[in-house]
C-alpha cells in the first residue's frame, strides 16, 4: 500500500539533492530528520540511539565475546549462559539495526519528498500516521515476543547448539563447551555407529511415515465411501462410533494398546491368539513392533480423514452419480472418476499434513515402547524415529550436540516440504500473499 | 439387481461390524479391567465376575495417589493456555487480515513454517534453557511453550476467518468514527465468534494431550499432568498397577470424548481450513 503519488514525477530531475544530503546525514540518527526540518522526530531518533549505546553497550560487548568464546575459564564462564546472553545480544543488536535502518529510509523518503517539492507532515500528521501505521504493530507485539522467546530463541538455540560439542563430558559447570564447526555432521556421518543408527532410524522414519499414513488415509476413505451408500441404514450410529478413536485422547489409547500388546498379560495374545495357538513377541521383535504400531496408527489415525472426507462426499452432487448411471457406469468407474478426484482434490493439502504429522508421531512410538525394543550396532531402540531418537540423545544420553544436529537435519526435511506444499495451495497463491 | 444389492448391503455392514469390533474390543477391555478388583493385568476379565469400584474410590483418594492433582494441574494448564493464545492469536489475526503494514508478508510466512515445525523439535533447547533459567518444573514455562507453539497455526485459521468477514463493514463504522481498537472489539470479534470457538477449542485440546513437552519440563509428581502421570503409573512396573491406570484412563477419556463428540463439526471444519488455507 505505498502511496504512488510520485511516480509521475519520477522521469523529472529534481534539482536538490536533499534526499542524499539527508540520508548521508543521518549516518548519525536523527541529523537528517534535523536537516529535514523535523525536529522532534529527529530527537526522538537521537534520544533513542543514546539510549540504546548506554543501555546495551556492556551487554552487547559481553554478549558477543561470550558468543564467540564461548567461556574462557571454567571457574567463571558458563558456556551454556554464554550462548544464551549472546543470542539475547544479538536480537538486541538486530533490534537496533532495524531502527537504525528504518531512521536512514525516513530520512530519505523526506528528503525525496523536499526533492519533488511536496509538503512534509506537520507533527500532527506524523502523530496520525504513527498511530495509524503502529496499531497493527502493537497488536501483533504481545504473540511476537512470546513467538520470539519460546519459538524462536529456540531455534537459533539449536542452530547454534549444533555446531557445538556440549554433551555429558562438556557440561558446564565442570567443563567449558566449545565451537567445533561441523564436527557434528560428519561425526554421523562418519563414526559407524552413528551412521549406521541414523541411516536405520532414518528409513524407518520413512517407511513408517509412508505406511502408516497411507493406510490411516486409504482406510478413512473407503469406510467414508462404503458409510456414504445411500441405502445404508444408522448411518448416524456407524459415523458416531467411526469418530471415536479420535474422540478418545490418543496418549490414553497408545497406552491402553501398549497393554494390550503386552506379551505375558496382554489380552491380544492372551485372549485372541491363544485360540489360534499363537504368541507374538509384540515387545521384543522389532518386526512385530514395527507391525503393531502401523496398525495402531492407522487405529487411531482413519476417523479424521474419515470424518473429512465424508464432509466431500456429501457435498457431491446426486447428479453426477445420476449422469454416470444413465452412461452405464460401474460402482468401480464411478468411484475411480468422480468420487477419488472430488475426494483428492478437496483434501490432498491437509492429507499431506498427515504425513508430516506421523514424521513427528513422537506419541504413539514413546508411549508404546519407548521406541524400543534394543537393537545391537546402534544407539537407537528398533522402532525409533527421528524425534524421539532425539529425545532419547537429551533425556538419556545428555548428547545435546549431536540430537540438535540431528533436529537440523529433521527440520530441513519438514520445512522443505511445508514450503513445497503451500506453494500450491491457494491462499499463498493469494495476490497480497505473494 | 436386486441379489447384488443385497450381496453390497451384507458386505458393508460385515465390514461395519468388524471395524466395530476393533474400535470397541480396546474400550470394553479397558473399561473392563478396571472394575476387576486385582491389581494386575493377568489376573483381569474382559467382564470382571465381581466387579469393583475399589480403583475408582483410590484414584480420588488424595494419600494413596497424585490422580486428582494431575487432573487439577491439567485443567489449569489447559485453560490458561486456552485463554492466553486465543487472546493473542485474535490480536494476530487480526492485524494479519487488516492491515498491511512492512512485515506482514514475512511475517505470515514465518508462521507458516513454523506451524509446520512442531514446537518440540527444539526440545533439547527448550530443556537446556529451563535448566539454565530455573523453570524446570514449574508449570509456567510449560503454558509459555504452548501458547507459543499455539500462535502460528491459529493465526492462520483466525487470519483467513477474518479475511472472510466484508471489509465494508470496518469501513462504514470508520465512517461512523469508531477507533482501530473499537472496530475490532465491536464489529469484526463479534462475528468471529464461530472461529474463536474452533481456537479455543484447540489451544485447549492440544495441551491436554500433550506428553513430550510436559514430561521434559516437568519433574516432581505432584506437578505432573495427566499425560505424564499416567504414563508413570505404568511405566515404572508394567502390570502391577495396570486395573488403577485403566480407571484413570477412563476417567479421562470419557469427558473428552463427549466435549469432543459434541463439538466435532467444529474440529473438522477447523483442521480443514486450516489445511487448505494454510
Amino acid at each position: 500500500m505505498e502511496p504512488n503519488i510520485q511516480t509521475g514525477y519520477e522521469s523529472e530531475k529534481p534539482a536538490s539533492k536533499h534526499r542524499k544530503l539527508a540520508l548521508g546525514l543521518s549516518v548519525i540518527p536523527g541529523v537528517g530528520q534535523f536537516y529535514n526540518r523535523q525536529i522532534l522526530k529527529g530527537l526522538i531518533f537521537l534520544i533513542l540511539c543514546g539510549a540504546f549505546i548506554v543501555a546495551f553497550a556492556d551487554m552487547i560487548s559481553l554478549g558477543l565475546w561470550g558468543l564467540v568464546t564461548l567461556g574462557t575459564d571454567v571457574k567463571y564462564d558458563h558456556s551454556i549462559f554464554l550462548l544464551v546472553k549472546g543470542i539475547i545480544s544479538l536480537l538486541v543488536i538486530l533490534l537496533g539495526v532495524f531502527v537504525y535502518a528504518y531512521n536512514l529510509y525516513d530520512a530519505y523518503q523526506n528528503g525525496k519528498k523536499r526533492d519533488l517539492g511536496n509538503k512534509l507532515n506537520s507533527v500532527r500528521e506524523q502523530y496520525r500516521t504513527l498511530v495509524d501505521s503502529g496499531f497493527p504493530y502493537l497488536m501483533i507485539s504481545p504473540g511476537f515476543f512470546l513467538l520470539l522467546f519460546v519459538v524462536i530463541f529456540p531455534i537459533i538455540f539449536v542452530v547454534l547448539l549444533s555446531f557445538t560439542n556440549y554433551d555429558l563430558y562438556h557440561s558446564p559447570p565442570a567443563k567449558l563447551v566449545d565451537w567445533i564447526g561441523i564436527q557434528n555432521y560428519i561425526d554421523i556421518f562418519k563414526l559407524d555407529i552413528w551412521r549406521q543408527t541414523f541411516f536405520s532410524v532414518l528409513s524407518w522414519t520413512i517407511i513408517w511415515t509412508f505406511v502408516a499414513t497411507t493406510l490411516q488415509v486409504a482406510l478413512g476413505v473407503f469406510l467414508a465411501v462404503l458409510v456414504n451408500q445411500k441405502d445404508l441404514m444408522f448411518k448416524k450410529t456407524i459415523r458416531t462410533v467411526f469418530i471415536l478413536p479420535w474422540a478418545i485422547p490418543a496418549f490414553v489409547s497408545i497406552l491402553v494398546f501398549a497393554g494390550m500388546f503386552n506379551e505375558t498379560v496382554g489380552t491380544i495374545n492372551e485372549d485372541i491368539l491363544s485360540a489360534f495357538g499363537m504368541n507374538i513377541h509384540w515387545m521384543t521383535d522389532p518386526f512385530w513392533t514395527r507391525f503393531a504400531l502401523i496398525l495402531i496408527q492407522g487405529w487411531l489415525g482413519f476417523p479424521f480423514v474419515f470424518a473429512m472426507t465424508t464432509g466431500v462426499l456429501q457435498s457431491i452432487p446426486d447428479e453426477l452419480y445420476e449422469a454416470a448411471d444413465v452412461d452405464g457406469a460401474s460402482i468401480f468407474q464411478k468411484f475411480k472418476s468422480i468420487t477419488l478426484p472430488l475426494i483428492l482434490y478437496a483434501t490432498a493439502p491437509i492429507l499431506i499434513t498427515q504425513y508430516t504429522f506421523n514424521f513427528n508421531n513422537f506419541n504413539v512410538i514413546f508411549l508404546f515402547n519407548g521406541g524400543g525394543p534394543a537393537v545391537p550396532n546402534q544407539n537407537a531402540g528398533g522402532t525409533d524415529i527421528l524425534i524421539s531418537w532425539i529425545y532419547e540423545l537429551t533425556m538419556t544420553s545428555a548428547q545435546y550436540g549431536k540430537a540438535a544436529a540431528i533436529t537440523m537435519m529433521l527440520s530441513l526435511i519438514v520445512i522443505s516440504v511445508a514450503i513445497w506444499q503451500f506453494r500450491k495451495t491457494r491462499s499463498f497463491q493469494e495476490e497480497d500473499m505473494m | 439387481m436386486k441379489n447384488q444389492k443385497i450381496l453390497k448391503l451384507t458386505l458393508s455392514y460385515s465390514f461395519i461390524l468388524i471395524m466395530f469390533a476393533v474400535i470397541l474390543y480396546p474400550v470394553i477391555w479397558i473399561v473392563g479391567s478396571s472394575f476387576n478388583p486385582g491389581d494386575s493385568l493377568s489376573s483381569s476379565k474382559l467382564i470382571p465376575e465381581n466387579a469393583s469400584l475399589v480403583h475408582y474410590k483410590s484414584l480420588f483418594n488424595l494419600e494413596e495417589s497424585d490422580y486428582l492433582l494431575w487432573y487439577w494441574n491439567t485443567l489449569k494448564i489447559c485453560s490458561i493456555t486456552m485463554v492466553l493464545s486465543v487472546t493473542m492469536v485474535c490480536l494476530t489475526g487480526y492485524s494479519f487480515s487488516r492491515y498491511r503494514f512492512v512485515g506482514r508478508k514475512n511475517g505470515l510466512l514465518t508462521f507458516l513454517i513454523l506451524q509446520m515445525i512442531p514446537n518440540f523439535a527444539a526440545l533439547i533447547a527448550i530443556y537446556v534453557l529451563a535448566l539454565t533459567t530455573g523453570l524446570l518444573d514449574t508449570h509456567f514455562a510449560l503454558i509459555l511453550v504452548y501458547t507459543g507453539g499455539a500462535i502460528p497455526m491459529n493465526t492462520w485459521l483466525m487470519k483467513g476467518y477474518i479475511d472472510s468477514i466484508p471489509r465494508e463493514l470496518d469501513e462504514s463504522a470508520r465512517m461512523d468514527g469508531a477507533g482501530h481498537f473499537r472496530i475490532f472489539i465491536q464489529i469484526v470479534m463479534p462475528l468471529a465468534k464461530p472461529i474463536v470457538a474452533v481456537v479455543s477449542l484447540f489451544t485447549f485440546i492440544t495441551p491436554f494431550t500433550d506428553f513430550i513437552l510436559a514430561r521434559v519440563l516437568l519433574r516432581s509428581e505432584e506437578k505432573f499432568t495427566l499425560a505424564v502421570g499416567l504414563y508413570d503409573l505404568i511405566a515404572d512396573q508394567f502390570g502391577n498397577e495396570f486395573t488403577k491406570f485403566a480407571a484413570g484412563s477412563v476417567l479421562i477419556a470419557i469427558p473428552i470424548s463427549i466435549l469432543f463428540l459434541s463439538l466435532q463439526k467444529y474440529f473438522v471444519s477447523g483442521l480443514t481450513a486450516g489445511g487448505t488455507k494454510g
